[in-house]
């Protein structure tokens, strides 16, 4: 009887690790940006169909990068977790924490079972509260772990770079258009410093706007509204002497 | 609703075991629900009287509920139950539209309904019935629609009008005598006023507009922006207008003989 190889624990798990972020880093970038009236999640996704970023409940949404089947897996149970929450006790009763937390637990147990793959996801739940103060970002690498953030979080392809450059340049209290902005600028940035343009319809674009008057906070920006965002965003950047058209269309675009 | 079952069947209507019992239960019973159709939308109101035997139980109950942003459903019959399941009803919707990424169908979302009525069968067979009344607006047909329900979950559509609950016999002749193609969206809130106000003349369990208490009958709205409430200054203003030509005519408006 032959005998199997000794693999020590330590190893097996790096290399566990090792799978789990070369699946996730093969994916396209998604990032999540709080300004003045809420989160805005901005990826990369040329798909109509096939949603990176979803809505969960109320004031909850959940994006995701890496295999498609795995995240939308995690986020239909999400949503299930959130209904029953919200059906057995009340709306107000379904949070962000608790959500993260049962990612965490599921991600961490199927991480660290022998006998599955693990997940080559990483997902963001994000929840807006009633002041940008109450926001909640959580990040979920494909380990189990929880990462609180604030402010901006990039996740999947390059991910470091993106956040290195949203770090800098985000700030607390942008408008929609400017976080937007400042999203799509930094998604188009790839390894070696090139720049790419992305245009409206190779991007997914959803927000949870605090101020929407429905119980419901999620909303995606589509068509011609998010084209007349990223219009009104170029022209304030290429052209800050011509104020005229600057006001006008920035009027628009706080729509 | 299938997931619910499987995961946690104690919170579904129908899983619950009935004690035997002698003689109806003394519950809160919701009264009278009216809808009318209007070129562009559905107008859906109802009373505010909830009646226990012949006591009334609850002035003010709210017994029209948005079940998603195209369709709402009033109640009539056991409140507790019926509240329950519109709860349940809205969670569906809603949790369907999530996982699907699309809503349902008015169609299919009338279904449903019919499937948990008749589900409360067991309760509907010991006194303790709910019937609602669905409306929603069709966004691929572009107009109103209304459905209406018997206790054993049958469905039927309604044609411009219907009504529901105890003081529907009386609410659906008025609005028959009042009812226009025509009807503009506040015409067709002043017709479904009209119909509670009758219902109420003549039914001792519907409560007419209580202007002391400043109570009045909450009036909703579906159209192609969605559902919509009508505030209380909204409402008082039809109310009152119906009221004051009730001074001189209590009977309401007159229709033609011929």
């Amino acid at each position: 009887m032959s005998t199997p190889f000794y693999v020590s624990p330590q190893q097996a798990m790096a290399d566990r690790a090792e799978y789990a972020r070369k699946g996730i880093a093969r994916g396209r970038s998604v990032v999540v940006l709080q300004y003045a009236d809420g989160v805005v999640f901005v990826a990369e996704n040329p798909s109509r169909a096939l949603h990176k970023v979803s809505e969960i409940y109320d004031r909850i949404a959940f994006a995701a990068v890496g295999k498609y089947n795995e995240f939308e897996n995690l986020r239909i149970g999400g949503v299930r977790y959130a209904d029953l929450r919200g059906y057995t006790y009340d709306r107000e009763d379904v949070t962000a924490r608790g959500l993260a937390n049962t990612y965490a637990q599921t991600l961490g147990a199927i991480f660290s079972s022998a006998g599955e793959k693990p997940y080559e996801v990483e997902l963001l739940v994000a929840e807006v509260g009633a002041t940008p103060e109450d926001d909640q970002i959580y990040r979920l690498p494909h380990d189990g772990s929880i990462v609180d953030e604030h402010g901006s979080v990039a996740v999947g392809g390059n991910a470091d770079q993106i956040s290195s450059y949203l770090d800098q340049h985000h700030r607390d209290g942008m408008t929609l258009g400017e976080a937007l902005k400042l999203a799509v600028e930094s998604l188009s940035r790839d390894n070696n410093g090139g720049e790419r343009t992305l245009t409206a319809e190779q991007l997914e674009v959803a927000v949870l706007d605090r101020k929407r008057p429905q119980q419901r906070k999620f909303k995606r920006v589509l068509g011609r509204q998010l084209a007349r965002l990223l219009e009104s965003d170029g022209a304030a950047a290429t052209s800050a002497g011509e104020s005229e058209g600057e006001s006008e269309e920035g009027s628009e675009s706080e729509e | 609703m299938d997931f619910l079952s499987e995961h946690s069947p104690e919170l579904l209507p129908g899983n619950r075991p009935l004690p035997p019992v002698q003689g109806a239960i003394e519950a809160p019973h919701g009264t009278t629900i009216v809808a009318a159709t209007f070129p562009g939308g559905v107008v859906l109101a109802g009373d505010r009287r909830a009646t226990m035997g012949n006591v009334i139980a609850q002035r003010d109950i709210e017994k029209v509920f948005p079940a998603d942003e195209y369709s709402a459903v009033g109640i009539a019959g056991t409140a507790g139950l019926a509240v329950e399941m519109v709860k349940l009803f809205q969670l569906e919707l809603e949790h369907y539209e999530k996982v699907e990424g699309a809503q349902l169908s008015l169609e299919g979302k009338a279904n449903r309904l019919s499937t948990m009525i008749r589900s409360n069968l067991g309760m509907a067979m010991q006194g303790l019935a709910v019937v609602p009344l669905f409306a929603g607006y069709d966004i691929d047909r572009e107009k109103g629609r209304i459905f209406s329900y018997d206790v054993t979950g049958g469905r039927s559509e309604e044609r411009n009008y219907a009504a529901t609950g105890s003081g529907s016999v009386f609410a659906r002749s008025a609005l028959k005598k009042l009812f226009r193609d025509d009807f503009s969206e506040n015409d067709a809130a002043t017709a479904v006023v009209q119909a509670l106000y009758d219902a109420a003349d003549d039914d001792s369990a519907t409560g007419g507009p209580d202007m002391g208490r400043r109570i009045y009958p909450i009036v909703t709205v579906i159209n192609d922006e969605g559902f919509k409430k009508l505030t209380e200054d909204e409402v008082s203003e039809v109310v009152r207008a119906v009221h004051e030509r009730r001074m001189e005519q209590p009977d309401g408006p007159r229709a033609g003989l011929l």
